[in-house]
C-alpha cells in the first residue's frame, strides 16, 4: 500500500506517493528523475549509489524512502551553483582527471563532500580511508585521491 | 533488487514500537540502520509482511556516561559511536571497532543495536560488548529486562531477545583503573567483515601482572564468544611476549570454525591465535 512522503531533495520539497518497498536510489532515479544517482552493485558495496542523507553520505540502495520521509536529501545535482559552476570537489574531479569511466562518480564526489564536511584537512591515507565505500572499477584512485586534495585546497582557501 | 511487499510503520516512541510488535507478532521485523536486515530482504533470504522502523524514536540515540562507565541508546549509529570522546575515554575498544566497521556510509546507518540484536558471527560489537562486560537493556510492554552480553548471543544470528522485546540501551561498567583495551580484526578486504576479530580488555596491576582479562572473539564460530582459557591462563602471568603468546595459543579453543569462501576452519584456528596476541599486546600497551 502506498503511503505519501514528503522531503527536500536539492533545496526542493517533493511530496509522492511511494510503496514501502521502493528504495531511496530508485525513488530519486525514477521518481525525481535524477539520475546523477547511479545504482551500481545494489549490495551496498559499490557506492555509487551514495547521497547525503541530513548531512551524512549513505547508501541509498540500502534505505527505503520511507525512511527518508521529512529528511534533507542532497544528490550531485544538488552540488552545482544555479550558474553552473561547479562545486570545488567537482572541479577537482575535473582539474585532476579523477574519473576513467566515470561511473563511479557521483558517489565519489559524495562520499568526498561527507569527508570533506568532518575533516576539512585530511590526510592522504584519511582521504583514502574515507572513500573505502566506493568502489572505481577503472581502479582510478590515485587521481581521485589528488581530486579530493585539490576540493580541500581551494575549499579552505575560500575561493 | 526489489523486496517483497511490506507494510511499514515509523513509530515516534519506544511504547508505540512496543505496540505495533504485539500486534504483529512474528510478521514483523524491527528496522534499526537497516544494513543487515535490508540486504536479506533484497535477496529475499528475509520476508517480514511488516516492517517497524525505530529510526525516527530520538529517545533511542544517546551516549551518556553512567556511573563511570556507558549508557548507549541502540539506536546511536558507529559513527557517532567511533567519534565520542566519551566513549574514547570510558570504552575505548568501542569506539576504536565502531571505527573499523564496513566503511563511512555504513558507520553513518548502522547501529549498535542492530549488530547485538542481529548477532552476525561476523559482526565486530558482539564481541567489544562481550570484552566489555555490556549489560543488555530490553524493552517489552510494561517491562524491562537485563541481560549480561555473556548470555545475550545464543547462536547463529540468534539471541535471548524475546519475539515481543526490543534492545533499548546497552550499559558499559566503568573499567578499573590499571586497564587497557584494543580490537585486532582480519577483515575481508571488500566488506571489512571480520574474518576473525579479537577485543581485549586487560587490567595491568602495579606489578605489572595481569588483575584480570577479558577476550571477545567474533568471525570464527557461528557466534560471538569469550575466549575463557585465554583469559584465565593471562590472569596472574607477567604479560612478557612467552605468557601473551602462550595463553592467545588457547584463544580458539572450544570454537566450532566456520568454513567459508573467505578462510578455511584451519586458518581461522591460526588466525584467532594471532590475532588475540595482537589484541592482547596492544590492550596491554594502552593500559600504560
Amino acid at each position: 500500500m502506498a503511503q505519501e512522503i514528503t522531503l527536500t531533495v536539492n533545496g526542493a520539497t517533493h511530496t509522492n506517493q511511494v510503496e514501502p518497498r521502493l528504495l531511496l536510489a530508485d525513488y530519486l532515479r525514477s521518481v525525481l528523475d535524477l539520475t546523477g544517482t547511479h545504482v551500481g552493485c545494489d549490495t551496498s558495496n559499490c557506492g555509487a549509489c551514495t547521497v547525503s542523507l541530513n548531512g551524512d553520505a549513505v547508501k541509498s540502495c540500502t534505505v527505503f524512502a520511507v525512511q527518508a520521509d521529512g529528511a534533507d536529501v542532497t544528490t550531485l545535482e544538488g552540488l552545482a551553483s544555479d550558474d553552473g559552476t561547479l562545486h570545488p570537489i567537482q572541479e577537482g574531479f575535473w582539474e585532476k582527471h579523477g574519473l576513467q569511466c566515470g561511473f563511479c562518480t557521483p558517489g565519489m564526489i559524495m562520499s568526498s563532500l561527507d569527508l570533506l564536511s568532518k575533516n576539512p584537512n585530511p590526510t592522504e591515507a584519511e582521504i583514502r580511508e574515507g572513500l573505502t565505500g566506493n568502489l572505481c572499477r577503472c581502479t582510478g584512485y590515485h587521481n581521485i585521491v589528488l581530486a579530493v586534495q585539490f576540493a580541500a585546497e581551494k575549499m579552505n582557501s575560500g575561493s | 533488487m526489489v523486496t517483497s511487499s511490506f507494510d511499514y510503520y515509523a513509530p515516534t516512541s519506544v511504547a508505540d514500537a512496543l505496540a505495533l510488535l504485539d500486534q504483529h507478532g512474528d510478521d514483523a521485523k524491527l528496522l534499526a540502520g537497516g544494513h543487515s536486515l535490508i540486504p536479506l530482504m533484497k535477496t529475499r533470504l528475509a520476508e517480514p509482511a511488516v516492517l517497524i522502523d525505530l529510526g525516527k524514536i530520538s529517545t533511542l540515540s544517546y551516549i551518556n556516561e553512567q556511573d563511570g562507565g556507558l549508557a548507549i541508546g541502540a539506536m546511536t549509529t558507529y559513527s557517532e559511536i567511533a567519534g565520542s570522546e566519551l566513549v574514547q575515554s570510558n570504552a575505548p575498544v568501542l569506539a576504536e571497532a565502531s571505527g573499523q566497521v564496513a566503511d563511512n556510509q555504513i558507520r553513518n546507518r548502522g547501529t549498535i543495536g542492530g549488530s547485538l540484536s542481529h548477532s552476525d558471527p561476523a559482526g565486530d560489537l558482539p564481541a567489544v560488548a562481550l570484552a566489555l562486560g555490556a549489560q543488555l537493556t530490553t524493552s517489552s510492554s510494561g517491562a524491562h529486562r537485563t541481560i549480561s552480553a555473556d548470555d545475550f548471543f545464543v547462536d547463529l544470528l540468534t539471541t535471548a531477545l524475546e519475539p515481543n522485546e526490543i534492545l533499548s540501551e546497552i550499559v558499559i561498567p566503568a573499567l578499573p583503573a590499571g586497564t587497557g583495551t584494543a580490537y585486532a580484526k582480519f577483515a575481508n578486504k571488500a566488506s571489512h567483515y571480520a574474518v576473525v576479530g579479537v577485543a581485549a580488555v586487560v587490567t595491568v596491576g602495579s606489578d605489572g601482572t595481569c588483575q584480570s582479562a577479558r577476550i571477545g572473539i567474533t568471525g570464527a564460530g557461528p557466534k560471538a564468544t569469550r575466549a575463557t582459557g585465554t583469559e584465565s591462563d593471562l590472569v596472574g602471568s607477567n604479560l612478557d611476549d612467552s605468557a601473551v603468546r602462550a595463553a592467545a595459543s588457547h584463544a580458539g579453543d572450544g570454537i566450532d570454525f566456520n568454513e567459508d569462501v573467505h578462510a578455511s576452519g584451519e586458518y581461522r584456528a591460526h588466525l584467532i591465535s594471532v590475532y588475540a596476541a595482537r589484541a592482547i599486546r596492544a590492550a596491554v600497551e594502552n593500559a600504560s
